[in-house]
């Protein structure tokens, strides 16, 4: 079930588009936006609300990267796998990442508090190699700084 | 030598105030209060402004296929999705001087009649979004956004609208797609947007570095734009190189200066213990240009003409330390990944070649696969697939076959990448 809150952002925004599906990316990102991912249960109650059928509303959610259909962490690493990263020093990166965590790409952590996703090109490439968690974007990194950036996330 | 696009670049970036007192907004001015709309489309004809998101088509020809007699809304597009690998400056246009985008955008705007406007910025630029959401409420709060610009009759509303992450929203068609809450696939053509776009109306889509440039050329006239350039391709480019050059950057420079004095002048040459192999001149999806390309002059005209695309105008060095087989396997893995799947040679061709890159770069290639590179290249290059995804994913391919071949032979023959243990 919709909370009110969420049917309040979502119909604020059915109100903005001509047709009532064009509001479906939104929604997807007001559920996102309160429960971190979009459940089986969200695709339909989203899809109730803009008339659609659960299918269609599945079918744009798993178009984008960064709609997530499975549970997340509280924090997401977006590494950047582009190729300024690489050329720069991605690998050791990612292989530093991936000893602390102990997961792979598109796993969280046993204690719910990192997911580790790939994403292209962070736009910031004359400071490579770089990544975000969360809202925050870190640049020009080394192996070496990852883990003082990862305690500062619990 | 003057720098229009970016002298005015802080951050954090100018308020309105401070944008009004170094000349901001005085572009809005001008043109909604003193010029015809189809004026202003004639002037930017007649600059030669061509568009800065990758293809170089001309912005006023653009502009003027918008149908202008017709009743009903029309629509303005900035796209500020830059996820082109190797790609950053539009970052730093949208950071650093949103009002300067936004004060183009309506420039823009009233040029082809628009009542609405967006601006599809990617996720991933957190910094911009709240730069660009400030800006526009001070925009409205000026009057220069809203209903009676400056008291005229002219009106426009402002969007910002946050993608959710996708290479293919970049393309125009596809981003109107995203626009109206779909998946990003992109449409046939014809119908043009001009013609038919968001929501079936009359849409524009532009670049933010093109977008940001419209004031000036509107304030300045066509003589000063043509005057910055050091060929027929108007006014300043931002360029930008990345890899191991002693200082990556980003600079607004005279269109059609060499690729010699981005390198070693203002990138500062290659870091010690790396010597210069290759380039991809303008992101993922051009050509590389090798060592003999080293004066091509970097515009529209002069990469053409060494077998490449300016693109976006920010490159990617190759230093002699990555290896080639793994640098293409890099790029191909992601255009593979962003695929949108819509058709069938760029949704089962881009896998496939990735997996042959990722083979010969493990020592597990054979002979053959060289030649189905090849034909890879070949079979989803111009005219074989729906958009330009596919065959931009074909560019660092063949040149790479073209220019590093001993290294793909080198891998196959030994089994092994000769830049790893
Ligand atoms: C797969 C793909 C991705 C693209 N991504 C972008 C982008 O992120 N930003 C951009 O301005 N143009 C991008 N383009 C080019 C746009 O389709 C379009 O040509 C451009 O926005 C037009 O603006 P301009 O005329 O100002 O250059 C992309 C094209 C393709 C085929
Ligand atoms: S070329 Fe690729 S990205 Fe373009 S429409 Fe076909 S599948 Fe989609
Ligand atoms: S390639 Fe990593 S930020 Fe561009």
């Amino acid at each position: 079930m919709l909370t009110i809150a969420e049917k309040e952002q979502i119909e604020h925004e059915i109100r903005q588009v001509p047709v009532k599906k064009a509001a479906c990316i939104e929604a997807l990102k007001i559920v996102q936006g309160h429960r971190r991912w979009v459940s089986d249960e969200g695709i339909r109650d989203v899809a109730d609300i803009l008339e659609m059928s659960p299918e269609e509303v599945d079918s744009v959610a798993t178009f984008y990267n960064l709609i997530f259909r499975q549970p997340v962490g509280r924090h997401i690493i977006l590494l950047c796998d582009s190729i300024s990263c690489y050329v720069m020093g991605l690998r050791a990166l990612h292989q530093q990442l991936v000893q602390l965590l102990g997961i792979q790409y598109g796993q969280t952590t046993p204690d719910g508090r990192f997911t580790l996703l790939p994403n292209p090109c962070l736009g910031t490439c004359d400071h490579a190699p770089a990544l975000m968690v969360d809202d925050d974007l870190y640049r020009d990194l080394s192996a070496d700084d990852l883990e003082a950036i990862l305690a500062k996330y619990t | 030598m003057e720098r229009p696009l970016t002298q005015h670049i802080t951050f954090p970036p100018l308020g309105l105030r401070q944008y009004e007192a170094v000349g901001g907004y005085q572009a809005v001015r001008k043109a909604v209060r003193h010029m015809e709309p189809k004026d202003v489309t004639a002037l930017v004809k007649e600059a030669n402004m061509r568009g800065r998101g990758g293809a170089g088509f001309s912005t006023g020809m653009k502009w003027s296929f918008v149908p202008m007699d017709v009743p009903g809304p029309k629509y303005l597009v900035a796209n500020a999705d830059e996820m082109e690998p190797g790609t950053f400056k539009d970052r730093w246009l949208l950071e650093g001087n949103p009002h300067q985008l936004i004060e183009g955008m309506i420039v823009s705007a009233y040029a082809i009649q628009a009542t609405e406007s967006f601006v599809f910025l990617r996720w991933a630029y957190k910094q911009a979004a709240v730069e660009i959401r400030k800006a526009i409420a001070e925009a409205y709060d000026a009057g220069y956004l809203g209903k009676n610009i400056l008291g005229t009759d002219y009106s426009l509303e402002m969007h910002l609208h946050t993608g959710v992450g996708r290479y293919m929203c970049g393309e125009e068609t596809a981003l109107l797609n995203s626009l109206e809450g779909k998946r990003a696939t992109p449409r046939a053509k014809p119908p043009f947007p001009q013609v038919s776009g968001l929501f079936g109306r009359p849409t524009i889509v532009n670049n933010v570095e093109t977008l940001s440039y419209i004031p000036h050329i509107v304030n300045h006239g066509v003589a000063w734009f043509q005057s910055l350039s050091r060929t027929a391709d108007g006014g300043t480019k931002i360029y930008g190189v990345s890899g191991r050059v002693n200082k990556p950057g980003a600079w607004e420079l005279p269109m059609g200066v060499t690729m010699r004095e981005l390198i070693e002048e203002h990138a500062g040459g290659m870091q010690n213990g790396y010597r210069f192999r290759g380039v991809l001149p303008g992101g993922a999806s051009t050509d590389f240009l090798v060592e003999e390309h080293m004066d091509v002059q970097m515009d529209f005209t002069g990469v053409a003409a060494a077998g490449s695309r300016l693109g976006t105008g920010t490159m990617v060095v190759l230093d002699d330390r990555t290896c080639p087989v793994g640098f293409v396997h890099n790029l191909e893995h992601f255009f593979s990944q962003e695929s949108c799947g819509f058709c069938t040679p760029c949704r089962e061709g881009l896998p496939w070649t990735e997996k042959l890159l990722w083979a010969i770069e493990q020592g597990k290639g054979r002979e053959e696969d060289l030649a189905l590179l090849a034909s890879h290249a070949t079979l989803l290059g111009p005219g074989n697939t729906f958009c330009a995804l596919a065959p931009g994913a074909m560019e660092p391919l063949q040149s790479a076959l073209k220019y590093f071949k001993e290294d793909f032979e080198q891998h196959i023959k030994h089994k092994k990448c000769p830049y790893h243990d």
